[in-house]
C-alpha cells in the first residue's frame, strides 16, 4: 500500500521531468526519445490506477507504434541543421500570457475543490472493461474502425507522388 | 484506490500545461507542435484513467482506448501532411506556410 503510493509519486515525477525536458531539446529526435520515457512512466501510473489494459495499450500502441512513426518521419525528412532551428522570441506574448492564466486558473479551481476521498471500491477487472466496451460502446468501436480506415485513405492520398 | 483523485488531477494538469507550453514555445516547428499535442492528449488519458479508478467504472478506460485510437489516426494524417508540406517547400517551419496561395 505504501509502496504503491511511493511508486505513484516516483512515476509522476519521471513523467513531469521528461515532459519538461522534451521542450528544451534542439533536435526533435531527442524530444521523441524523451517522450517515450514519459509514456512509459505514464503506463506505470495506469497500472497503479487499476488499468493494466490501458497501460499495455499505452506501451504497445503509443510508445511502440505512434512514436516510431514520429521517429520514421523525422529521419525521413531532411531537417537540415537542428542546432540552427529558429527559437521563437516573445512575439505573441499576449496569447502566451492568456494561456498561462487559463492554466493557472484551472490549477486553482482544482486545488480549491478537492474531491472527497473515495469509498473502497472493488478492483476493476478486464472483464468489466470488455463488457462496457462491447455492450455500451459497441457502436463507438465501429465508428473508431471507420475513422482508422478514413485516416489510412487520407494518409495514402496525401503521401502519393504525382 | 489509494491515491487521492486530486493528486492524479494535479499531475494531469501539470503534464497538460507542459504540452501547452511545448505547443506555444515551438509554434514554428510543425513536428514539435505535434509532440506538444501528444503530451496534452496523454494528460487527458491520465485524467480519464484516474476517474475510472476513483468511481470504479470502466468507462474511463474505454475512453482512454478511444483517445489512443483517435490519436493514432490523427498522428498518421498529421505526419502525412508534414511529409507533404516538406515535399512542397523543403521545410517544416509553420511560418513558411502562412499564405493560402503559393
Amino acid at each position: 500500500m505504501l509502496g504503491d503510493t511511493v511508486l505513484f509519486y516516483v512515476f509522476g515525477a519521471i513523467a513531469v521531468i521528461t515532459s519538461l525536458l522534451v521542450v528544451g531539446q534542439r533536435s526533435p529526435i531527442y524530444s521523441v526519445l524523451l517522450l517515450i520515457g514519459s509514456f512509459a512512466a505514464l503506463a506505470g501510473l495506469y497500472v497503479l490506477l487499476d488499468s493494466p489494459f490501458a497501460a499495455v495499450i499505452q506501451i504497445i500502441i503509443y510508445a511502440g507504434a505512434i512514436m516510431v512513426l514520429f521517429l520514421f518521419v523525422i529521419m525521413m525528412l531532411d531537417l537540415g541543421h537542428p542546432e540552427k532551428a529558429i527559437i521563437p522570441g516573445s512575439r505573441d506574448l499576449a496569447t502566451a500570457l492568456f494561456l498561462g492564466f487559463v492554466t493557472l486558473g484551472a490549477f486553482l479551481v482544482l486545488l480549491v475543490h478537492q474531491p472527497p476521498a473515495a469509498a473502497p471500491i472493488p478492483h476493476l477487472q478486464i472483464r468489466n472493461f470488455a463488457v462496457v466496451l462491447f455492450h455500451r460502446y459497441g457502436v463507438a468501436v465501429e465508428v473508431v474502425s471507420m475513422q482508422l480506415l478514413f485516416a489510412l485513405v487520407g494518409a495514402l492520398y496525401l503521401g502519393r507522388r504525382k | 484506490m489509494i491515491i487521492p483523485l486530486a493528486h492524479v488531477l494535479v499531475l494531469a494538469a501539470a503534464i497538460f500545461a507542459m504540452g501547452l507550453y511545448c505547443l506555444v514555445y515551438w509554434r514554428t516547428n510543425l513536428i514539435m507542435m505535434l509532440i506538444g499535442i501528444e503530451i496534452m492528449l496523454n494528460a487527458a488519458i491520465l485524467a480519464f484513467v484516474g476517474g475510472s479508478a476513483y468511481w470504479g467504472a470502466a468507462d474511463g478506460q474505454v475512453f482512454a482506448l478511444f483517445i489512443i485510437a483517435m490519436t493514432s489516426a490523427e498522428v498518421s494524417l498529421a505526419l502525412a501532411l508534414v511529409v507533404y508540406l516538406h515535399r512542397r517547400k523543403k521545410t517544416v517551419d509553420s511560418n513558411d506556410f502562412a499564405s493560402l496561395h503559393e
